[in-house]
């Protein structure tokens, strides 16, 4: 112990110096700093879901453990839970009761299967209003970078860090380094976030953000809405990056303005006061930066197995540079030189924390208001939460889906990964608005092209990978 | 968790980059709700074909995977840590991790050890010739020996001192509980809860 008493830093008094906005709120959580030694981070919101969480519950109770800050904690079903009527797997089921039996003995408030607060736990947290600016917000689960679009620091941890920070509220971390990703300039139109994510992974690749807190820069990026900074920052960890983040700025509030968990009245004021103090300053200097040319990019189509191996709908399916992408080409069963609009995927699957909230569904929709999905495909919308479904509902667009010959489904992880019943057969292959196309990610055998929720919705409807012009 | 002090054992060489978390736990594999019996899974596609080198009865009881770069990428599943643990592994050696698997394995007490990609490969290269071969892996000294090759690896201090005498970072953490207290109270009110 160094003797230094730990404080909440307010980032307006904080040194001359200037920061960036990772800095800054990373320097603000810090309860115990010592040479030697990682920093102790004060985490101010944990969220649980019943994959990653039964053996941390049975740590804390090995040890006779308490939750130290069940206030700071809020859990879901996501990942397992079948998103349509049918026989329920056992094995699932008895994970779901143990999260319900742990939330119950712990105090901790569940959002379970049947209520209408559940859902991914990276779609319920923000649409709660408790994804705030300048929090720190871990989950067991590595899409967490998602909830950096508020300008919070969210990351992914594994089950004994999930054990740490129930018992102690805290978790020990070395500081990675800092990197900025500038997208400058005007998206092309028909671009939109997840292109733009993918295609910075296609340039930095999947590790080339690894060690390092991104924060997600310029015009390019500050266009976007919230759905769409979550979208970007939901798929850093592809690029192997710790965190993403974007400064919180007038879109940031605007959305968080009057959700359940927000700030009222005078808290709201102080807020927007603390908050605005937050992004990165000028002159700070970041570890590593990348600059990217917006009017550069296109709608992306992955033909690989790792996220990196993506190219525009206008390419072909490139040759194997090495082994692993020989490999990749193998078991996706392509041709290298392949147009990308010439490959038929079976089935079309619209979701997952990358893109399944309402802003993609209106996406969606708006390509498939009038059409049909191809014969032979099919094709689903699992929104990304039962609010997100009761929205769209609202707005009518459970009718496009259903008329355009979509499975309107109930919400989870579904086909963004093969846990639950919706899974790829052995061979089948799809357009998937979720993150990961690595081998079997959506069922043994299965073959993942990732894209936007547009070319997904367009793709539908040709047969082939198109863009909504192309129809 | 174990302590890990100085590890003796057969290598395995996986010859593979950006091996994800999906390949060496697939997800379908993630609903127990017990910390252990993950082995049986561990690269469950990969091992339904016969020629994948953990198949190869020259490698059986390795205890050391040798590996390509960023390795462990994609999901944050501890699982994987697991099944490698479950599966008889104490070490992994490759030119680079994932971070989130980097933090597991720390957690968990199996070692990742990184070492220059041309290392990697020249201890590939003398495991496939002679399989059977063992290294050392000595956290104490930092170092790797074995087939003619002596290799010293860079680890933090404090997660090297952990690793070497086994300690629960919760303990470690909870030293600290007036200093969370006082943090506590400094918090303002108006940050979020959930109740």
């Amino acid at each position: 112990m160094d003797g230094r008493a730990p404080v909440w830093h307010d980032a307006r008094t904080m040194p001359e110096r200037p920061r960036t906005l990772a800095e800054k709120v990373w320097e603000r959580h810090v309860v115990h700093r010592a040479d030697g030694e990682p920093d102790l981070l004060y985490v101010d919101l944990h969220l649980v879901h019943e994959v990653t969480s039964p053996q941390a519950f049975d740590g804390l109770r090995l040890h006779g453990r308490r939750v130290r800050r069940p206030d700071l904690t809020v859990a879901t079903m996501d990942h397992n839970v079948p998103t349509a009527p049918g026989p329920e797997d056992p094995i699932s089921v008895r994970q779901m009761e143990a999260l319900r039996r742990n939330c119950e003995a712990f105090g901790i408030t569940l959002f379970p299967t049947g209520h209408i607060g559940q859902g991914i736990v990276h779609v319920i947290g923000p649409q709660m209003g408790l994804t705030q600016p300048g929090l720190v917000i871990v989950c067991g689960d590595s899409h967490t970078s998602t909830h950096g679009a508020f300008g919070a620091l969210a990351f992914g941890i594994g089950t004994s860090e999930v054990e740490h920070v129930l018992a102690t509220q805290t978790l020990p971390q070395q500081r990675p380094g800092t990197m900025a990703i500038t997208v400058e300039g005007d998206l092309p139109p028909g671009v939109t976030a997840k292109d733009v994510i993918l295609g910075i992974i296609s340039r930095i690749g999947t590790g080339g953000g690894v060690g390092h807190l991104v924060e997600y820069r310029g015009s390019a990026i500050r266009s976007l809405s919230m759905e769409g900074r979550m979208t970007v920052c939901n798929m850093s960890i592809e690029a192997g990056a710790r965190a993403g983040m974007v400064a919180p700025d007038d879109t940031t509030f605007a959305y968080l303005e009057g959700r359940p968990h927000a700030p009222t009245g005078k808290d709201w004021e102080a807020a927007l006061d603390d908050w605005r103090s937050l992004p990165t300053d000028p002159g700070a200097a970041f570890d590593r930066e990348v600059t990217i040319d917006a009017s550069e990019l296109r709608p992306y189509v992955s033909w690989g197995t790792n996220p990196g191996q993506t190219v525009t709908i206008d390419g072909v399916v490139p040759e194997p540079v090495d082994a692993a992408a020989e490999r990749a080409l193998a078991y996706m069963a392509l041709e290298p030189g392949t147009p990308i609009r010439d490959i038929h995927p079976d089935t079309v699957f619209i979701g997952s924390c990358t893109n399944g909230r309402i802003e993609d569904l209106r996406e969606a929709a708006a390509v498939l208001r009038g059409r049909k999905v191809h014969r032979g495909m099919r094709a689903m919308v699992v929104p990304g939460s039962m609010l997100v479904k009761r929205l769209a509902e609202e707005e009518g667009l459970d009718r496009v889906f259903r008329e355009a010959g979509f499975e309107w489904r109930d919400a989870g992880c579904s086909m963004c990964l093969g846990m639950n019943p919706d899974q790829l057969s052995p061979g089948e292959r799809s357009v998937s608005t979720s993150n990961r196309n690595f081998e079997g990610r959506q069922g043994a055998g299965g073959r993942t092209h990732l894209a936007s929720p547009a070319v997904a919705a367009a793709t539908a409807v040709a047969g082939h990978f198109a863009t909504p012009e192309d129809l | 968790m174990q302590p890990y002090r100085r590890h003796r054992g057969r290598a395995v060489p996986l010859d593979r980059s950006d091996v994800d978390t999906d390949q060496i736990i697939p997800a379908e594999h993630l609903r127990r709700i017990e910390r252990t019996g993950f082995g049986p899974f561990l690269f469950a596609a990969w091992r339904k074909d016969p020629s994948f080198v953990l198949n190869d009865p020259g490698f059986e009881g390795a205890t050391i995977l040798l590996t390509g770069p960023n390795f462990g990428c994609g999901s944050s599943r501890e699982h994987a840590v697991w099944a490698l643990e479950d599966a008889g592994f104490r070490t992994v050696i490759a030119p680079s991790f994932a971070d989130i698997f980097r933090n597991n394995c720390t957690k968990v007490g199996l070692l990742p050890v990184e070492l220059p990609a041309e290392t990697v490969r020249a201890l590939m290269a003398a495991v496939e010739a002679e399989p059977g071969t063992e290294l050392t892996v000595d956290l104490e000294a930092k170092t790797v020996t074995g087939a003619g090759i002596l290799a010293t690896f860079g680890i933090d201090g404090f997660t090297r001192w952990r690793l070497l005498e086994g300690l629960d970072d919760i303990g470690l953490s909870l030293r600290h509980e007036r200093e969370i207290e006082a943090y506590e109270r400094a918090r303002p009110a108006r940050l979020p809860t959930v109740g």
